[in-house]
């Protein structure tokens, strides 16, 4: 009884007082990070169930994006978000999803966070799915029978996914020590 | 018409000085002079507002969504170093959410020991620390990639604000929490509606990033995180998260929407920079500057900021013939690394045409370059990251125009 009573007291604290020296705050449980909304990650962490087609995705971008993005994602109050590969290295570069965004995770993500812009998060994740592989298709990155899930998304090859380098600066900067 | 206000006042000060302050008064019909009697002000308040003759205010772009988009500090009617935060720049995705600190949680989860949610009352628990610091977007100044710049200096360079913060060293709830083997990002996200996220190196996270509460004396205003946000010294304000309500920490970075599509630069070749935090050392003339008119030739105090992400401004130099010769300014003390730093020069206007500009240099031995220098390297569609040597050019009328 005892005994029985000490680890009830030790789980009660794992519960309750969490931090290591301060003892404030309480363990975050799995409902309450779920609860935040997802966060996903370029190995497609995060990605939760569900799948969408890119017909399923044609439905859902007239009734939600076109009104900002344009019928074909040609742009309107929204960004364009498709169109200009090849642009990038000349005098007007036309960054898109599909000319400029490394990763098709990133696309899943951001939708599902912050789109439709004066509703996020309404979406529901088969429908982001959809959404994301009609933009991809209409990108000519998938072919248009292609579905979009958890494992099919992180392993579309954006083509400007090795389009980014580190920070070299200070790159301009004059070093008093090195003038001439 | 402001400037004439500001040398009307100076003499009137000056001549106040002269007779005891006794004249003053007068100005203000406020007290009693030679018989006459005078008014009762205002009552006392319970929160401070300026006084009605100030007209200095953030200055926004119009845009299709009055939820998005920037304000301007108005660094032209700045003086000292600190920014109020009532003119604090601002720079918001989806609007300024409504929270109620009661009900706020920070939630701490991923690659540790102890995944946590914390209330602000416990976060203020926590020992905590105060610095002044310099926050600029990115983006600022990114209309002087263009032929044809910004008019004045509130809309070319006023996405910068300097502030005294308060709040919990980054690096102390993440050993409370205990970080895990092989952890090396945190990805921080906001409850503003479309919940921005970015991710911090776990480095930089463990050495001098503030969970900040405090600003300027009181609790942040809702426009800058209320009631919980991210100070990183000397990184672009976007990566300062505010509304901060989940650190998630990873073995990678999560290649968010605003540090992929947005606040990279792109380079002539095609290439991309990702991850350009630091805001390298810059300045700019606010006094006088792109709008203003001089009343006419005569002495003036020529004043303006310089700020570096590097740490201390060391030294900023002035011309006044375009930049065949440079004197250096007087710099304020003390000079706080990452801080807004005002400098100042007596110059004498002798009513000809002159070509102005401020050139800073910090601790770490950057000087500031010039636009040309910049384009060169860079090319002009890199769009953010700007922190050009910025030319007024001054005109034999007193007129101060944008080059």
């Amino acid at each position: 009884m005892f005994r029985l009573a000490l680890i009830i007291l030790a789980g009660a604290g794992a519960l309750s007082a969490q931090s290591a020296k301060y003892g404030v705050g309480r363990a975050a449980t799995a409902d309450q990070v779920r609860g935040l909304g997802a966060s996903v990650a370029p190995d497609g962490g995060g990605l939760p169930e569900g799948s969408g087609t890119v017909a399923a995705g044609l439905e859902v971008f007239a009734s939600r994006c076109a009104k900002c993005h344009g019928e074909k994602a040609e742009g309107n109050i929204g960004p364009a978000l498709a169109g200009g590969q090849g642009t990038l290295a000349t005098a007007k570069p036309f960054k898109t999803v599909g000319s400029f965004w490394p990763q098709a995770t990133t696309v899943w993500d951001y939708v599902n966070r912050a789109m439709p812009f004066n509703q996020p998060g309404l979406l529901k994740p088969p429908e982001v799915y959809a959404v994301v592989a009609y933009i991809l298709n209409l990108n000519g990155i998938i072919g248009k029978d292609q579905i979009m899930d958890a494992k099919t998304l992180p392993k579309v090859k954006m083509p400007n996914r090795d389009g980014f380098v580190a920070d070299p600066r200070p790159d301009v900067g004059v070093k008093p020590a090195a003038k001439k | 018409m402001r400037i004439s206000g500001r040398s009307s006042r100076r003499r009137m000060l000056g001549f106040g000085a002269a007779l005891g302050g006794g004249l003053l008064a007068s100005a203000t019909e406020s007290r009693a002079v030679d018989g006459v009697p005078g008014q009762l002000g205002i009552p006392l308040g319970p929160y401070g507002e300026r006084s009605p003759f100030e007209k200095a205010v953030r200055w926004r772009r119009d845009t299709k969504t009055p939820e998005t988009g920037s304000s301007f500090t108005p660094l032209q009617d700045s003086v000292g170093a600190i920014t109020p935060s009532s003119l604090h720049y601002e720079r918001h995705h989806t609007g300024i959410p409504t929270i109620d600190p009661a009900g706020h949680r920070l939630v701490i989860h991923g690659m540790v020991d102890r995944p946590l949610s914390l209330t602000m009352a416990e976060i203020r628990r926590l020992p905590s620390v105060s610095r002044t610091l310099v926050l600029e977007c990115g983006g600022n100044s990114g209309s002087e990639w263009a032929v044809k710049t910004a008019p004045d200096v509130q809309r070319s360079h006023g996405l910068v604000s300097c502030s005294e913060w308060t709040g919990v060293p980054l690096s102390l709830v993440l050993k409370e929490v205990g970080i895990q083997r092989g952890a090396s990002w945190v990805i921080a996200e906001g409850a503003d509606a479309c919940r921005m996220a970015r991710s911090i190196p776990l480095a930089k996270a463990l050495d001098n990033i503030l969970l900040a509460y405090g600003q300027n004396g009181e609790a942040l205003r809702p426009a800058q995180g209320y009631p919980l946000r991210l100070i990183i010294p000397g990184w672009e304000g976007n990566a300062c998260v505010k509304w901060l309500h989940r650190l998630k920490v990873t073995d990678q970075p999560y290649m968010t929407r605003d540090e992929t599509s947005k606040y990279s630069d792109l380079m002539p070749d095609g290439k991309a920079r990702i991850f350009t935090f630091q805001m390298e050392a810059k300045s700019v003339i606010t006094f006088p500057s792109g709008g203003q008119t001089l009343s006419g030739p005569g002495l003036y105090e020529l004043t303006g900021l310089a700020w570096s992400g590097r740490g201390r401004i060391e030294r900023v130099e002035i011309t006044t013939d375009g930049g065949r010769t440079w004197v250096d300014a007087q710099l304020q003390e003390p000079r706080l690394p990452i801080a807004l730093t005002r400098f100042r020069l007596p110059w004498r206007f002798e009513g000809r045409e002159e070509l102005i500009a401020s050139r800073a240099t910090d601790e770490s031995g950057y000087v500031q370059p010039s636009r040309e220098a910049l384009i060169e390297v860079r090319g002009t569609n890199s769009g953010y990251h700007y922190n050009g040597i910025k030319l007024w050019r001054v005109q034999a009328d007193g007129t101060v125009t944008n080059v």
